[in-house]
C-alpha cells in the first residue's frame, strides 16, 4: 500500500496574521479543481521544503467542510519547536506551491451523540471550527467552551460569537476566568459526548475529571498532535532494509528513515493515529515513548515503537523496517 | 458500450446467462490452485480495459435485470434495506460517489449536473431523470442510500467508524451470500464476521480491521470473496433459506454443470468524506460451471480448489454435500497441466 | 448462586463480567431473578462507600423467568428508590423515564438472565450510552430470546435446541450469533435442505 495519504498539489491563496502568535493559511488546488469534502475534526499533513529539510506537520482543518473552494488552517508560532511552525510563519507566502495530504480524521464527532460538548484551549479551537460548521446545518445540538490566555490571543472569538451566539462560552485566563468543569459536566443529558483539544495539561484535567465523575471512556474524545521532541542523536539498525541510520537531535526516526530512502508508513506524524507502528527486533537500552497510541503495557515491553515521535537511548535498537 | 442489456431472470425460470463477452471478463477469484482466507486487499485502481476493474462501479449486461430483481426482493421484504438514523450523511456520501463515478465512467448512460446543491441526475438505461437538492432527503423518493443503490448493481453496506471499530449501520442487501442485514445491523466488525470459521483464529479480521480503520479517502481498495450457489439466484438470503435450501439436495452428475454456479463477490472499500464512514459495495457475479469450463485454466484451477478446500470452509460455503459431484464434473476438465499464476484466463 | 461459566463461543455472543462499583453521580440497577444477589454483592464490594452510593441509587427488580423472586433482598439494601415490577415489559416505561431524565455520570448495572440484560441494555443504548459503558453480570436461567430469521418473530424463554418457532412453526436451530439491537439470538431453519429431518431437541439452555 502507498505510504501516507494521497496528496494534493495546492497553491497558498491567502496568509492572514490573526494575532501575535497565529497565522491563518488558505490553500486552493493548483489545478483549479474543487478540494475533496471532509468531515469536521479532520486534519491535513502539510509538506514543507525548509531549505532542504523536509518537514511534514499535521494541522486541523478549520474551514467549513462543505466549502470545496479551499482549505484553511491556523498555525501557532512555536519558537522552541523544531521549525515547522516557524517555517510556515516566516517563509510561506501567497502564491507558493505546496503539497498537502488528503484529509484524515482522528477526531470525528460521534454521529449518534444526543449532544456534543466541545472544550477548547488556545490553538486547540481549530478542529471545533470545522466540526461546528458541519454540525450546525445538520441541526445537531452542541456548545463550545473556549479558554484563551487573553482576548487579544483569543483567535476567532468574535467570529464564533457571531456564528453561534449563546452556544459559545469564552473564558479569559488573564481576567481570572476558568471553566467550572465539575458543574458543567454534572448537568449534561445522557448521550452527551465530550471533546477536548488544547494543551496537554488541559486534556489530562478534562479526561481525569470526566472519568472521576463516571463518564464512560468512549464518550470522552481528545486530540493532541505532538511535535517530535528534540533529544540526543542515536543510531538505529533497520533489519528489513539492511540499513543503519543516524537519527539527529532535531530529527525523528521516521524522518531519518525517509532521508535514508526507506519507505515507512505514516499518517499523522504526531503520535496519534497508529499507522507508523513498528516492531522492535532488539532493544538494548531504553525507548522514550512519546505517542498516544501504544498501551502502557506495550510501551513497557519495548517491543513496539512509533517512529514519528519516539526516541531511543542506549546501545542498540533494531527495528523491523 | 459494445453490448446490450439482457432480458433475464434470477428466479422461477432462471433465464440468466452470461454472453461470451461476460464469460471472458468474469472475475475469476483464484490466483493460485488452492484457497485459504487472507486479507488480500489491493488498491482499487482502474484495471484492464473491458475487465470488471476498468471502472469504479462496473455496469454490465445484467444491469437492468438485476435492478428488476432488487425491486422484487424489496417489495417482498422491505427490511433488506435499512439505515440507522445517524447514517444519513454516509448515504449522501455514497450517492455522490456513485453518481460522480458513473457519470465520469459511462457518459453515454449517466449524467450528473450540479449547481451548488441543486443536482440533476439522468440514468438513461433505467429511464430515470431526477432533479433534487443534495443533503435534502425530502427531494428524493427514497433516502439517499436506497435511491442510488436501487440503480446500482451489488449489495452495499455503510460502516460508521468510532471507538477503534467499524459498525455496520446501514445497508442495501438483496444479493447476499446467506447473511441477514436485519439481524446484523448495529454490530461491530468482529461481531458481524463472528460466524465465519477459521479466519478469526488466523487473525484475518484483526488485521483487516486495523487496515480498514486507516483507509484513506481517495485511496479505495478491493478484494474478492466467493461461494457456490445452486441456480443463478441472487437472493440467497437466510430469510428465504427454507425456499432455496432444498435445491442443494437436487444436484446430480447430470445437472451440476447447468445448475451449480460459482458466485464471486468483488468487494471494494471506500472512505467517505463527509461522514468519515466506510462504504462497502459487494458486487456479485454468477457463472454456471458449464460456462466457466470454457476457460481451460479456470476449469483446471477450480477443480483443484474445490477438491482440496478445508471441509469447514466447504460447509460454511454450503457445498459440502455436493462437493464430490462438483469435483467429479470438474475433474473432466483438469488434465493435470500446470496453471499460470494470476486469475486472467489467457495468461 | 455464583457467576455463570460460559463455553468459549463466537465473537458476537455477549460476554458478562462481575458488577463492580464505579464512580458516578447516580447509579441505576436493573435485575431479575437471581440477579438480585449480584446487586447485593455489588453494594457489598462498595464497602464503606455503600451508604453514599445507595443514597444515589435506583433499583428496578423483576422476578426471574422460573419464578425466583428475591425482591426482599434488594429492598433491604435501602436504596433511594427500589421498585418491583411483575415483568420486564411492565418495568420498561419506568426504565425509559429514568434514562430520559438522567445525566452523564449515571452508572448502569444489569444483572440476571441474558434476556433481562439484553432488553435493558437496548433501552440504555437507545438513551445514548455506549453499550460497553453498561456493566452486566449473568445470574440464573440461561433460557434464550431467539429471533426466527425467516418470519422475524421472537420466541421467548427458549430452552431447547432445536425448537419450534412460536410464530411460523418452522424447526429452528439456535445459533450463538446475537443482535444487541434485537436483544435476541438467531434461529435458523434446521431442515430446509432435507424437510422433515429434524434431530431430537436437547435442553441446552436451562
Amino acid at each position: 500500500m502507498s505510504v501516507g495519504a494521497p496528496r494534493i498539489d495546492v497553491t497558498v491563496a491567502e496568509v492572514v496574521q490573526v494575532n501575535d502568535l497565529i497565522k491563518r493559511f488558505r490553500f486552493v488546488r493548483t489545478d483549479g479543481g474543487p478540494m475533496p469534502t471532509f468531515s469536521g475534526g479532520a486534519h491535513v499533513v502539510v509538506d514543507m521544503d525548509d531549505h532542504g529539510t523536509r518537514r511534514m506537520n499535521p494541522y486541523s482543518l478549520m474551514s467549513d467542510p462543505g466549502d470545496v473552494s479551499g482549505y484553511e488552517i491556523s498555525v501557532r508560532r512555536d519558537e522552541a519547536g523544531r521549525g515547522g511552525s516557524l517555517y510556515m510563519h516566516r517563509h510561506v507566502t501567497p502564491g507558493m506551491a505546496m503539497q498537502i495530504s488528503y484529509p484524515v480524521n482522528l477526531f470525528p464527532a460521534d454521529a449518534r451523540a444526543k449532544k456534543h460538548l466541545f472544550l477548547a484551549g488556545g490553538i486547540g479551537i481549530t478542529p471545533f471550527m470545522s466540526l461546528m460548521a458541519q454540525l450546525q446545518p445538520m441541526g445537531q445540538r452542541f456548545e463550545l467552551h473556549y479558554a484563551v490566555r487573553s482576548l487579544a490571543l483569543g483567535a476567532y472569538v468574535d467570529r464564533l460569537r457571531d456564528a453561534y451566539a449563546e452556544r459559545v462560552h469564552i473564558y479569559v485566563d488573564e481576567k481570572g476566568e476558568a471553566i467550572d468543569l465539575k458543574s458543567l459536566l454534572s448537568t449534561q443529558p445522557l448521550g452527551t459526548h465530550l471533546y477536548v483539544c488544547g494543551p496537554k495539561g488541559m486534556i489530562d484535567w478534562v479526561k481525569a475529571t470526566a472519568t472521576g465523575m463516571g463518564w464512560p471512556k468512549n464518550t470522552v474524545h481528545s486530540e493532541e498532535f505532538l511535535a517530535p521532541p528534540v533529544g540526543q542523536p542515536f543510531q538505529v539498525e533497520l533489519a528489513a532494509s539492511g540499513k543503519s541510520i543516524k537519527v539527529g537531535a532535531a530529527q525523528s526516526i521516521l524522518e531519518a528513515m525517509e532521508a535514508a530512502g526507506v519507505d515507512a508508513p505514516y499518517l499523522c506524524r504526531g503520535g496519534a493515529c497508529g499507522q507508523c507502528e513498528t516492531a522492535v527486533v532488539r532493544c538494548d537500552g531504553h525507548i522514550h515513548h512519546h505517542d498516544h497510541w501504544l498501551s502502557d503495557d506495550e510501551k513497557a515491553s519495548q517491543t513496539k515503537i512509533m517512529p514519528c515521535v519516539s526516541r531511543f537511548e542506549g546501545k542498540a535498537l533494531v527495528l523491523d523496517r | 458500450m459494445g453490448f446490450e442489456f439482457n432480458t433475464e431472470t434470477f428466479r422461477n425460470d432462471f433465464t440468466f446467462r452470461n454472453s461470451p463477452r461476460a464469460i471472458a471478463r468474469f472475475p475469476f477469484p483464484f490466483d493460485r490452485d488452492d484457497y485459504m482466507y487472507s486479507v488480500n486487499m489491493e488498491p482499487h485502481v482502474p484495471g484492464r480495459p473491458g475487465s470488471v476493474f476498468e471502472h469504479a462501479f462496473d455496469v454490465d449486461e445484467h444491469y437492468l435485470a438485476e435492478m428488476r430483481d432488487r425491486d422484487l426482493v424489496l417489495k417482498e421484504d422491505p427490511l433488506r434495506c435499512q439505515s440507522l438514523p445517524h447514517m444519513e450523511m454516509a448515504g449522501w456520501d455514497l450517492l455522490e460517489l456513485i453518481m460522480e463515478s458513473k457519470a465520469r465512467d459511462y457518459p453515454d448512460w449517466f449524467e450528473l449536473h450540479r449547481q451548488g446543491n441543486k443536482w440533476h441526475w439522468i440514468n438513461k438505461p433505467m429511464q430515470i431523470e431526477q432533479k433534487f437538492t443534495f443533503l435534502d432527503s425530502s427531494t428524493l423518493p427514497y433516502g439517499p442510500m436506497e435511491y442510488i443503490t436501487r440503480q446500482t448493481q451489488g449489495d452495499f453496506t455503510l460502516q460508521d467508524q468510532r471507538d477503534e471499530n467499524l459498525w455496520i449501520e446501514a445497508g442495501m442487501v438483496t444479493t447476499q451470500a446467506d447473511w441477514s442485514l436485519d439481524f446484523d445491523i448495529g454490530m461491530g466488525f468482529h461481531e458481524w464476521h463472528a460466524p465465519v470459521p477459521l479466519a478469526h483464529e488466523k487473525g484475518v479480521f484483526d488485521r483487516a480491521l486495523k487496515f480498514l480503520l486507516k483507509l484513506q479517502h481517495g485511496a479505495p481498495v478491493r478484494r474478492f470473496n466467493w461461494t457456490m450457489t445452486v441456480d443463478p439466484l441472487l437472493d440467497t438470503s437466510p430469510e428465504n433459506y427454507p425456499k432455496w435450501g432444498p435445491t442443494r439436495a437436487e444436484i446430480t452428475p447430470e445437472n451440476v454443470g447447468q445448475r451449480m454456479h460459482l458466485r464471486v463477490e468483488l468487494q471494494t472499500l471506500w472512505r467517505l468524506p463527509r461522514s468519515n464512514a466506510i462504504a462497502f459495495p459487494i458486487r456479485c457475479y454468477l457463472i454456471k460451471f458449464d460456462e466457466l469450463v470454457t476457460q481451460p485454466k479456470w476449469a483446471r484451477r477450480l477443480h483443484r480448489v474445490v477438491r482440496d478446500l478445508h471441509p469447514d470452509l466447504a460447509a460454511y460455503k454450503g457445498f459440502l454435500r455436493n462437493r464430490d459431484t462438483m469435483v467429479a464434473y470438474l475433474s473432466q476438465y483438469d488434465d493435470g497441466a500446470p496453471t499460470s499464476p494470476g486469475w486472467w484466463p489467457e495468461d | 448462586m455464583t457467576k455463570t461459566v460460559f463455553e468459549k463461543s463466537i465473537r458476537s455472543r455477549p460476554v458478562y463480567d462481575e458488577l463492580q462499583p464505579r464512580p458516578g453521580t447516580a447509579h441505576l440497577c436493573v435485575a431479575d431473578g437471581e440477579g438480585a444477589e449480584a446487586v447485593c454483592d455489588l453494594f457489598a464490594k462498595a464497602g464503606t462507600a455503600a451508604a453514599e452510593m445507595l443514597a444515589r441509587s435506583h433499583i428496578i427488580y423483576v422476578p426471574g423467568p422460573t419464578g425466583t423472586d428475591l425482591f426482599a433482598k434488594v429492598q433491604a439494601l435501602g436504596a433511594a428508590q427500589c421498585h418491583r415490577s411483575p415483568s420486564f415489559w411492565a418495568a420498561e416505561p419506568r426504565l425509559r423515564k429514568v434514562l430520559a431524565d438522567a445525566h452523564m455520570g449515571l452508572q448502569v448495572y444489569l444483572a440476571g438472565t441474558e434476556t433481562l440484560i439484553g432488553l435493558a441494555q437496548r433501552d440504555v443504548i437507545e438513551a445514548g450510552l455506549p453499550h460497553d459503558a453498561v456493566q452486566t453480570e449473568h445470574r440464573g436461567s440461561l433460557s434464550r430470546r431467539v429471533q426466527c430469521v425467516h418470519c422475524k418473530g421472537i420466541t421467548e424463554n427458549v430452552t431447547t435446541d432445536p425448537f419450534t418457532c412460536s410464530h411460523c412453526g418452522l424447526n429452528l436451530f439456535v445459533r450463538d450469533h446475537y443482535s444487541r439491537r434485537l436483544a435476541a439470538f438467531q434461529g435458523v431453519n434446521i431442515d430446509a435442505e432435507d424437510p422433515g429431518t429434524v434431530p431430537p431437541a436437547v435442553e441446552r439452555f436451562k
